[in-house]
């Protein structure tokens, strides 16, 4: 993929500014209609979603307080991951971005929540929805797009480190809640810059290492302690869980941009940016991942990436509701609404990790018959000078 | 909000502490949740718990008014008759918060409280709780608190003046005068019509026995009473002390008369809203300094309104300006006080603190919260 405005058949070149506009006043008229209606049973459902989390974990934990006995510890593993899954996505991640804070119920507030998760709610909402938000798939502004650490367009530089990025890639799917931690620390980017004695970055590095301690403290220490004799096994439990859970929330996210055919900007493309133009990054830098309610649940609606984007701070219950009339709006306008189900968009996802690890047109160039010649070159190019890299790169995109 | 954190039962402190330290402890095991979000989905109305209310039944009084018996959390402390509760509800949805005042004896044996609701036409919350409210509705609850209250020991001669649903602090006192604090009381009330009289039944009878003396006024036929028809009603007013609870016109109608009387010191008066005679200004937008959120408040809106519909979660209390509840630093920038129209500007580091609920944007301003 390359930046949208680098592309020949660019996606939005039949659209004027006028029909911009206006697709920005048609959007603006969806977004009204949900809050001229939110009310008593949009409350009712969060209220629902929270109490049967609270459910779940609970039971869950109370099940695996007798994890030496096999189905026990089965049963307990899959509910505390579920649970830990809703906590994440359909609750935390939905509630942080203010979706909720119309109900002025304190105790469910974008101010006053945290979640279940390493990195603290306040500076996740700042890079989340702050940054990520505003500058959605924009090469240079949006971190998210590689979380700083991979290579995810062809507009970005191939060196030979990227070649590890399919393992780099996979260990932070693992430990995604983690790597969402130092993400939002910018932890790459103090270290680069030298930073790290910042008082800023000292506090809220502090604020991080408190939250994850507490963290760790309770599904590894006061959990497993409880459980008396099955002290290893619920340990166990609760590592399988959370690994579960950022494995199941990192591929909800990268299909979210990630896909084949989801669209990058350029830095200079937002200067000036109407709210008109800005929909329309939103729209085409998401894609959706198609199913039933409980994959809609179970992704924090974030299944609706495209809803989500254009409409962050709608309850995500609502986006089910408003997708048929936006997927409308896409085909009035000839643009591509990017939806397919999940192993599809999982796979396309990983499949560009794997292509942008390698140099530009590599894999595309690469059959069965000329593998050995391509490993030859790839050999070359991983070795050699900046200007071999270069010449053969060149020769590379020209099949 | 302001949730006035209920202070432990003194007979049992130890057994307090130990139950917070138990919390402590659990709430290793539930972070970030805390246990009590837990104990919540049990018993809601347990001790520690935030101060909540379970609506026990809904008695009707007239066509727009209602009675809501309200069986308090455990931590809920004996009011003073004539004081009000604040109540937390969800309407559509959202949290509401209104002042209510409190019409039951003390000591009810089942324990509960009640209030007396009139819906006021287009009322969020009056037809809410008068119209839509089941037995079995949770209610948020702040401990009873307010100023129109007798004085101990009372006063031998009391006038009472109350207009439409200003009756419910003034019943809150009759039901629980004692028998010598009710030598001479008198009761002047005014509603639209008989039917309208709210606590009717009661009133009448208390005026039967000679409890009280009892002037119903039906304005719809008979007229509004003006300060010297009650002057002329109770002859021997000077020698009162008067509670007058009603619409703002009555009230200030009294305070006049009274002043003139050189009487202005045995008048005490409740409000159920505030005055508001400077709603024409311009507004202006108010950024709320923790999160950098901004609202657009217009110069007629309080503060604290714009706000509360702009998502911000704001403390509050009486929302008429006499609790204080509210309040909150003015970095910078100016607001209007709704009743005076005076203008208050501040500069960083002036320290001045604003009441939201009727201060309005006088142009941009920063607020602390
Ligand atoms: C100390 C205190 C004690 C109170 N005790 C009682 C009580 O015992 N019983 C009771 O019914 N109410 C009482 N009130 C009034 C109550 O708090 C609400 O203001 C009232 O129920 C209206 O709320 P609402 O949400 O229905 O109206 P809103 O939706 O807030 O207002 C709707 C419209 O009515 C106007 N309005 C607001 N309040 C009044 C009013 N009191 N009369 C006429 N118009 C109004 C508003 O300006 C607005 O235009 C008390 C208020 C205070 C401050
Ligand atoms: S809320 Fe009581 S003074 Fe403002």
């Amino acid at each position: 993929m390359t930046a949208i405005q680098k592309k020949s058949d660019n996606p939005i070149a039949h659209l004027t500014a006028e029909d911009i506009e206006l697709l920005g006043k048609q959007l603006d008229a969806i977004r009204q209609s949900v809050l001229d209606e939110r009310g008593e049973s949009d409350a009712r459902y969060i209220r629902t979603v929270i109490d049967v989390h609270r459910k779940v974990e609970l039971g869950s934990r109370a099940v695996l307080l007798a994890s030496g006995f096999p189905p026990a510890w089965i049963l307990g593993t899959i509910g505390l991951s579920v649970a830990k899954i809703l906590e994440n996505m359909e609750i935390g991640h939905n509630i942080l971005h203010g979706q909720w804070d119309w109900m002025r119920d304190p105790k469910i507030h974008s101010t006053t929540w945290e979640w279940d998760m390493a990195s603290p709610a306040v500076q996740w909402k700042h890079s989340h929805n702050q940054l990520h938000h505003t500058y959605t798939n924009v090469i240079g502004k949006d971190n998210d797009l590689g979380y700083g650490i991979m290579r995810v367009d062809e507009d970005q530089k191939w060196a030979p480190g990227h070649l590890l990025q399919p393992v780099w890639s996979f260990l932070n799917a693992c430990f995604f809640e983690y790597g969402i931690a130092a993400y939002d620390l910018e932890l790459g980017a103090v270290i680069a810059k030298g930073q790290t004695k910042d008082p800023e970055f000292r506090r809220r590095g502090k604020e991080v290492l408190r939250k994850i301690g507490r963290q760790v403290r309770k599904d590894y220490v006061v959990h497993p302690l409880l459980s008396g004799p099955n002290f290893v096994p619920t340990l166990a439990a609760n590592f399988v869980a959370n690994v579960v859970r950022n494995l199941w929330s990192n591929s909800v996210i990268l299909c979210g941009h990630f896909p084949e055919g989801v669209e990058t900007f350029e830095k200079r493309s937002i200067e000036g940016e109407t709210k008109g133009e800005w929909y329309v990054r939103q729209m085409l830098g998401s894609a959706n991942i198609s199913g039933g309610k409980l994959m809609h649940l179970m992704t924090g609606n974030l299944s609706r990436q495209i809803e989500h984007h254009l409409f962050p701070d709608l309850p995500s219950n609502r986006y089910a509701e408003i997708s048929p009339q936006v997927k409308a709006l896409f085909e009035e306008y000839g643009l591509n609404y990017h939806e397919a189900p999940l192993p599809q968009q999982v796979y396309s996802a990983w499949h560009k990790i794997f292509r942008l690890s390698l140099p530009n047109g590599w894999l595309d160039n690469t059959t069965p018959a000329n593998l050995p010649k391509q490993l030859v070159k790839l050999w070359k190019m991983s070795t050699g000078s900046r200007t071999v890299r270069r010449r053969l790169t060149l020769a590379e995109m020209a099949g | 909000m302001t949730v006035m954190q209920p202070s432990p039962s003194p007979t049992r402190p130890r057994l307090t502490a130990l139950r917070d330290r138990l919390l402590r402890i659990a709430e290793l095991a539930t972070t970030p949740l805390l246990p009590q979000d837990y104990l919540d989905m049990v018993d809601p109305l347990r001790s520690g718990a935030a101060l909540r209310g379970r609506v026990e039944a809904v008695h009707r009084e007239t066509r727009d008014a209602a009675t809501l018996v309200i069986r308090p959390g455990r931590d809920w402390l004996p009011h003073v008759p004539g004081q009000y509760v604040r109540i937390g509800v969800d309407v559509d949805g959202v949290r509401q918060w209104r002042a209510y005042s409190i019409t039951s004896v003390l000591g009810r044996a089942d324990g509960c409280f009640t209030i007396t609701v009139k819906a006021i036409p287009d009322g969020t919350v009056s037809n809410h709780l008068v119209h839509r409210t089941q037995p079995g509705t949770l209610l948020h609850l702040d401990q009873a608190t307010g100023e129109f209250v007798l004085p101990r020991p009372c006063p031998g001669k009391t006038l009472f003046v109350t207009a439409g649903s200003g009756i419910t602090p003034v019943m809150g006192i009759l039901r629980n005068l004692a028998d010598e604090d009710a030598a001479d009381v008198v009761l002047v009330h005014s509603a639209p019509t008989a039917d309208d009289v709210i606590f009717a039944n009661e009133l009448r009878g208390m005026a039967a026995t000679g409890r009280i003396r009892l002037v119903e006024q039906h304005t719809d036929t008979a007229g509004m009473l003006g300060a010297a028809d009650i002057a002329a009603l109770v002859p021997d007013l000077a020698e009162r002390s008067t509670w007058a609870c009603g619409p703002v016109g009555m009230l200030e109608a009294l305070e006049a008369h009274w002043a003139g009387a050189g009487l202005a010191d045995r008048l005490y008066t409740e409000r159920f809203r505030p005055t508001v005679i400077a709603a024409d200004g311009e507004g202006g937008t108010v950024t709320f300094t923790a999160d950098g959120t901004t609202v657009d408040a217009d110069g007629a809106t309080p503060i604290l309104d714009a706000a509360e519909a702009a998502g911000v979660l704001m403390p509050s209390g009486c929302r008429m300006g006499i609790c204080f509840g509210c309040v909150l630093p003015l970095r910078e920038g100016a607001v209007r006080d709704l009743r005076t129209g005076e203008v208050t500007t501040a500069a960083p580091g002036d320290g001045v603190v604003v009441q939201t609920c009727i201060s309005a944007a006088a142009g941009a301003c920063q607020l602390d919260h």
